[in-house]
C-alpha cells in the first residue's frame, strides 16, 4: 500500500486527510502514483500537475524518503521504501513567497 | 421572506453576506474555500441556489465550485478547460509572441434561461462554455479568430473578464478582454467581431483607433435596453448606443476617467456608476477619498456619492467585478475593496453603509435578490 500525504488545501478539496493509502500496480512511479490517486478522487484533477501538458504544477514539489523527486522523470521507479509503504509519498505545496 | 444574498471573492476564500431587503442587518458566512482564491463566484437566475464559483491558486491550479443549495454546500466539478486545436501565440509585453496557457478563470456567467448552462470567461483569454451545469466544457473558439496574436496581456494577465448576455437575444453575446478590446457574437459565440470603433487609446497603442488592442476594464448593460453599452476603458469612460458598432465618450467631469468597473441601475437605464481611481500608476481613489460616481443621464454629468464612504486616507480600489446592484425596488448599490471592505447602499447610492470591514482583498461581488 502506497502511502501518500497530501498538502492542507488537497486535503480540504478531497475532503480526506493528511494521508492517502492507495494501491498502485508496479511499477510504482510518481505517474502511476498521481493516476490512482486523482482516480479515487477526481476533484484533485489538474492541481497537481497540468490538465493539458501533464506536467507537475509549478509550485508543487514531490518529495520521499528526504529526497526531491521534483525533477525526475515522472515514470521513473520510486524507491522500495515507497513501494513497500514504509515511507510516505509528499505531495507539498513549495514555500513560496512570504 | 425576501433575502439579500451577496457573494463575495476574495484573495483568501468566498464569503457570503445575506440580510432582508432591508440592507441594514448582515450575517457575514464563514469563509468558503479557505485559503484560495475566489475571483468570481455567481448564481443563477433561473435558480438561485445554483451557483458557480472560480477557485484558484498559483499552487493548485484551477477548480470550479457548483452549489445547488445556496452555497451550504459545494461539489467540484470539471476543470478541463482545453483550448480547441493548437491556440498558437499571442503578443507579450515585450513585443515578443508567447504561448497561449490556460491559468485561470475570471468570470462565471450563468445563462438566462437555463441553470445548466454557464459561460466561463478565462485567462489565457478565451471563452468556453458548459451546457451541463459544468461537467464539461467547451472553448467557443471563434474568438480568438479576431485577431487573437495581436491580443496582448493587461497588467492583470490576458483575461477575459466580462460576459454579458443580451435577455432580448439568446444568440447575441457580449465580451471583455484586458487588452484586446471588446467582442460581439450574434450566432451563439460561434463567430464575433470586435466593436471597438470610437475607442481612443493615446499613448497606449501604437495606433490609437485600432480595431483590437484596447484595454476594455468592463462592460455594462441594462436589460431593458440591451443595445445599448456601457464601458470603462483603462482611460476613459465610454457609451454605445448601437450595440458596441460606435463609441463615444461620457468621462465629462468625472476627476478622473480611470478606473474599473462600471453598472448600471436596476430600474433606470440611464443610470450608471462608476468609481474613479487615480491614474493607471496610481491605483486609488484621487486625494484619498472613496467616490462613488453616479450618472442619471447616461453619462457626462457625475455627481459624487460620499455619504457613509471614507472621505480621507483612504487608498483602497474597487476592482472590475467588485461593484453590483440588486434588483429590490429602491435599487442597491454594493461595492467590495482591496483592503477587505464590503460597502451597501439601500437607496441608490445616495447612503453608504458598511457590511463588513476586515475581509482578505476583494475581487469581485455579485448580489442575489431571493423572494
Amino acid at each position: 500500500m502506497i502511502r501518500v500525504v497530501l498538502p492542507y488545501h488537497l486535503q480540504r478539496l478531497a475532503n480526506t486527510g493528511r494521508v492517502v493509502e492507495l494501491e498502485v500496480e508496479p511499477p510504482v512511479s510518481q505517474r502511476s502514483i498521481l493516476d490512482a490517486l486523482e482516480a479515487r478522487y477526481p476533484m484533485l484533477r489538474g492541481t497537481m500537475r497540468n490538465r493539458a501538458t501533464s506536467e507537475r504544477q509549478p509550485f508543487i514539489r514531490f518529495f520521499a524518503c528526504n529526497e526531491d523527486f521534483s525533477l525526475t522523470s515522472p515514470d521513473a521507479p520510486l524507491p522500495d521504501a515507497v513501494v513497500q509503504g514504509k515511507e510516505e509519498f509528499m505531495i507539498v505545496g513549495a514555500m513560496a513567497g512570504g | 421572506m425576501t433575502q439579500v444574498r451577496v457573494l463575495v471573492g476574495t484573495r483568501k476564500g468566498a464569503f457570503i453576506l445575506t440580510s432582508d431587503e432591508k440592507r441594514q442587518k448582515w450575517d457575514v458566512s464563514a469563509p468558503h474555500f479557505s485559503g484560495w482564491e475566489i475571483y468570481h463566484i455567481n448564481g443563477s437566475p433561473v435558480n438561485p441556489n445554483r451557483l458557480y464559483a472560480s477557485q484558484t491558486s498559483d499552487w493548485f491550479g484551477q477548480v470550479i465550485q457548483r452549489s445547488d443549495d445556496g452555497g451550504s454546500t459545494w461539489e467540484a466539478v470539471n476543470n478541463d478547460f482545453a483550448y480547441i486545436g493548437d491556440p498558437g501565440t499571442h503578443l507579450f509585453y515585450d513585443d515578443s509572441q508567447k504561448p497561449w496557457a490556460f491559468k485561470r478563470v475570471w468570470n462565471l456567467q450563468p445563462g438566462l434561461a437555463d441553470p445548466e448552462l454557464v459561460y466561463a470567461g478565462v485567462e489565457d483569454a478565451a471563452l468556453f462554455v458548459s451546457k451541463d451545469g459544468g461537467q464539461s466544457w467547451q472553448e467557443l473558439a471563434g474568438l480568438r479568430d479576431v485577431k487573437g496574436h495581436m491580443w496582448q496581456p493587461g497588467a492583470g494577465g490576458l483575461c477575459l473578464h466580462t460576459i454579458l448576455l443580451d435577455p432580448a437575444n439568446p444568440q447575441r453575446l457580449y465580451v471583455a478582454i484586458s487588452a484586446a478590446g471588446a467582442f460581439r457574437s450574434e450566432d451563439g459565440g460561434i463567430t464575433w467581431l470586435p466593436i471597438n470603433k470610437g475607442l481612443i487609446s493615446d499613448g497606449e497603442l501604437p495606433d490609437p483607433g485600432a480595431d483590437v488592442g484596447h484595454c476594455v476594464h468592463s462592460l455594462a448593460m441594462h436589460p431593458s435596453k440591451p443595445g445599448v453599452l456601457f464601458m470603462q476603458k483603462h482611460w476613459d469612460v465610454m457609451r454605445s448606443d448601437d450595440s458596441g458598432d460606435m463609441w463615444h465618450e461620457v468621462s465629462g467631469n468625472l476627476p478622473s476617467d480611470f478606473g474599473f468597473p462600471i453598472v448600471v441601475h436596476a430600474h433606470e437605464p440611464e443610470t450608471i456608476y462608476v468609481v474613479p481611481i487615480k491614474s493607471d500608476s496610481e491605483h486609488f481613489p484621487p486625494d484619498g477619498k472613496l467616490r462613488v460616481y453616479r450618472s442619471r443621464s447616461g453619462g457626462n454629468d457625475w455627481e459624487a456619492l460620499t455619504n457613509g464612504l471614507p472621505q480621507k486616507d483612504c487608498y483602497v480600489n474597487v476592482l472590475r467585478n467588485a461593484l453590483a446592484v440588486d434588483t429590490l425596488k429602491d435599487c442597491g448599490i454594493y461595492l467590495g475593496t482591496s483592503g477587505g471592505q464590503a460597502y451597501v447602499s439601500a437607496d441608490s447610492g445616495d447612503h453608504w453603509e458598511t457590511i463588513v470591514h476586515n475581509l482578505p482583498p476583494v475581487l469581485s461581488v455579485e448580489v442575489q435578490v431571493i423572494k
